[in-house]
């Protein structure tokens, strides 16, 4: 034991003898060509020499504790209360396409209620043949499905309307999670109950304090819209809904209603809170879009950005990011280095879906100079994600939701990186 | 979509009939009416779903005052950054417009349908029908679209628009900005040049880690951060833990007592869930819409620095009213009855048990 103290403290030692000699530079330079033996090699390490934990010592792992950073943020001062609120994923941190439910945003508007399996039900009413009521046991023995799909809150950058306002990208963008959903087509329970040729509108409803409720129309409950129960191979967190939650692909996600107890078929859409005072947007002629559902093509590059800085020095760099769109896929991602000057396509990694994240990569040789990175997404429907300043044109300073438009990270020579707008 | 209606297709060449796909499982059984009374209570803007019942603007205001004024204030106006339901009207095109009920919904029904079934925050569903048509009566006589004898009913509920009705429209992306949005990307000499505009360090409001890094920064690999990180996590916990017993002497020896039990203290953390949308505590816990609760047991009655009490409860700290157990105990018990006219709008803790839980819970708490 005293034997595993000596090697740690040396090795704590040696590294901070290193930096106080020579600061970060000379750190650097270690991992090449240094003149003394490295005693990470050369002494024996106590992870290499005694028993690490037993198999039941996490019967349900967590992240270990060296990735203590990767955690959702809460930004203090956005909302009054903390269970009518959001916080952010740490996309900067997160690699592939998949979100960890661990990490995935959530927003709540009443906060993350506790409902069992043994007592949820599911109503099925209005314009119906026949109203129904399921069990979650009911649920499960519907034919099953598995989808794919990016959700992403509608006021995902919000606060950036006005200018860049928040460093890092978890922040500016990271109201957003993509996980591989299991559950059984809203089409199915709309068939059992037997949808009246009148009923033209499908409105969902939680079960938690809010009673969150949106209308849709038909046309869209009955192609793609799941009742999910899992979510990346296991049961719904209790944050994202568990344990039923609607899937909504492509549609912002204040639609994609948590803990869902109703579905309601009308002739006209509820018009609820959530679809009138708040989730439209407000125009520059003072009147305000409504129904505006579908995210348009986004794009952010991930690393580097304001939290996950160039730390490596000039040479070989990894740019990553991810692309998606609520009309169908990403087609393209285009990466510039000047600030949209010139654009260079940049490598989509892994399998692009429909409605999904996609990853992007582009691998080049950083010569330390500065750099306004951009990333600009491009969608099957031939869709070129704007600039901030093409959508205020547009719309206008006071809107809040659905801005899709290019970010851009100010990247300085010491590989620190800035939130900032150009022109 | 376009599968099914492929599917449908040729399910029909083949000749067999649509009801093939919308064969039923028989899975569920048949909503009773009852259950659809209970869960079915949304109102619609023609008036669908409206149930029963009546109230004037009087009535409403005295049910605002009590239910909803701690948050949105007595006039609608709003309280912190609670939602403000009354005035902005003329404001939709300003830099900082007003959304309000008056000037920017568009249906009344959807002020009834909220009210009545999510309000209020944290006690949902206890509004009646009555006390929701009094409510919305009044939350129209605040934007002053009906003079203060307005009695609102299911009779005359559709009766009255909105002054906003008719200022939204249905999504126009698809005409008015993917065709533009839609041109061939640019791929060199896109612009003459590009200069920041704008930094975001300038407005310095990003949650920080503490070396003043944005909050999250990844760590540095080449520094033996990870051990430095759990060193510098524990001297923080020895801190802290140094500093409590020096806390201590000043907390009531009733705290005390109740400190020795922690899972009274942790059932109390639960039921405190119910305070915390309105009340901080812990360090540097600041007056919310309802005071800061450090140090509560046992601190003098409208103690909390720089926060505005209601009537009643500076009269009853000038009476010298301590929060000590037994007077924490009656006021969670009934609000209202131990304290007329308070601005807490909390129907109060039946149970003996979570009372005693959360006031062990809060002598627990450190601030």
């Amino acid at each position: 034991m005293s034997e595993t103290e000596k090697t740690g403290t040396s090795r704590r030692a040696f590294l901070r003898a290193g930096l106080a000699a020579g600061g970060a530079a000379a750190a650097a330079g270690m991992a090449r060509g240094q003149g003394a033996p490295d005693p990470l090699i050369t002494e024996v390490q106590p992870w290499a020499s005694e028993f690490g934990d037993a198999v039941d010592a996490t019967p349900y792992g967590m992240p270990i504790r060296f990735e203590s950073h990767v955690v959702r943020r809460n930004v203090e001062w956005l909302t009054e209360s903390p269970v009518s609120s959001i916080n952010f994923t740490p996309i900067h941190a997160l690699e592939g396409t998949i979100t960890p439910q661990g990490c995935a945003f959530e927003r709540h508007h009443s906060g993350a209620i506790e409902l069992s399996k043994q007592d949820y039900r599911l109503m099925i009413n209005g314009l119906v043949d026949q109203p129904l009521v399921f069990t979650y046991e009911d649920l499960m023995r519907f034919p099953r499905q598995i989808t794919t799909a990016f959700c992403e809150c509608a006021a995902n950058g919000g606060m950036e309307w006005g200018g860049a306002q928040l460093e890092g990208c978890q922040f500016t963008q990271g109201m957003i999670h993509n996980m591989e959903y299991t559950g059984i087509p809203l089409r199915a329970l709309l068939e059992e109950a037997g949808v009246k040729p009148e009923g033209k509108w499908v409105y969902a409803e939680g079960a938690d304090a809010s009673s969150n409720g949106r209308s849709m129309p038909l046309e869209k409950a009955m192609d793609d819209v799941l009742v999910a129960f899992f979510a990346n191979g296991e049961a719904l967190r209790k944050e994202h809904g568990y344990p039923v939650r609607l899937v909504v692909p492509g549609f912002e996600g204040n639609m994609w209603v948590k803990w869902l107890r109703r579905i309601a078929v009308y002739d006209q859409a509820v018009e609820s809170r959530e679809e009138t005072s708040k989730y439209t947007d407000l125009m520059p002629d003072g009147r305000a879009r409504k129904w505006t559902w579908v995210m348009d093509a986004k794009s952010v590059i991930t690393s580097p950005s304001p939290q996950a800085p160039i730390r490596h020095g000039k040479g070989p760099l990894v740019i990553t990011g991810l692309a998606w769109s609520g009309h169908g896929k990403i087609d393209r991602v285009d990466v510039s280095l000047d600030g949209g000057v010139n654009w260079q396509t940049a490598r989509l990694s892994g399998d692009v879906k429909s409605k999904a994240l996609t990853r992007f990569h582009l691998d080049i040789d950083w010569d330390g100079s500065e750099m306004l990175l951009q990333s600009r997404a491009i969608d099957e429907t031939g869709y070129v994600q704007p600039t901030k300043d093409a959508l205020r044109a547009s719309r206008g300073r006071n809107n809040v939701y659905h801005n899709n438009g290019i970010q851009t990270w100010w990247v300085r020579a010491d590989g620190e990186v800035e939130n900032v707008e150009v022109a | 979509m376009s599968k099914s209606l492929k599917l449908l297709a040729t399910l029909a060449a083949i000749g067999l009939a649509t009801p093939a796909m919308a064969e039923r499982t028989g899975l569920g059984r048949p909503a009773l009416p009852e259950e659809i009374a209970a869960w079915d209570v949304a109102v619609l803007p023609d008036g669908t779903g409206l149930p029963e019942g009546s109230g004037d603007v009087f009535t409403g205001d005295e049910v605002f005052a009590d239910k909803c004024a701690s948050c949105h204030g007595d006039f609608a106006e709003g309280i912190d950054s609670w939602p403000v339901l009354a005035g902005g009207q003329g404001t939709l095109k300003h830099a900082r417009p007003v959304k309000t009920i008056g000037s920017y919904w568009p249906y009344l029904s959807t002020v009834f349908d909220y009210v009545h079934r999510s309000m209020p925050f944290g006690s949902a569903q206890t509004v009646s029908a009555d006390e929701a048509y009094a409510i919305t009566a009044f939350l129209l006589y605040s934007n002053g679209l009906v003079e203060d004898d307005f009695e609102l009913s299911s009779a005359n509920f559709t009766d009255i628009a909105l002054p906003n009705a008719e200022g939204f429209y249905a999504d126009d992306r698809a005409e008015a900005e993917y065709p533009q949005f839609s041109a061939e990307a640019c791929m060199s000499d896109c612009l003459p040049g590009v200069k920041v505009t704008k930094r975001a360090v300038d407005l310095n409001v990003t949650p920080e880690d503490p070396d003043g890094k944005p909050a999250g920064t990844l760590p540095d690999l080449r520094m033996a951060q990870a051990d430095g990180d759990a060193a510098a996590q524990s001297d923080t916990a020895e801190a802290t833990a140094e500093t409590a017993p020096e806390a201590a002497p000043e907390a009531e020896a009733a705290a005390e007592t109740a400190a020795t039990d922690p899972a009274l203290i942790e059932a109390g953390e639960k039921v405190y869930k119910k305070c915390k949308a309105c009340h901080k505590i812990g360090q540097g816990a600041k007056n919310g819409t309802g005071p800061q609760l450090n140090g509560i047991v046992g601190r003098a009655a409208g103690a909390a620095e720089g926060f505005k009490y209601s009537k009643p409860l500076q009269e009853k700290a000038a009476e010298g009213l301590i929060w000590d157990e037994a007077a924490l105990d009656a006021f969670l018990a009934d609000p209202k009855g131990y304290l007329p006219k308070t601005r807490m709008s909390f129907a109060g803790l039946k149970k003996a048990e979570d009372r005693a839980a959360i006031i062990a819970y809060l002598a627990a708490i450190d601030g």
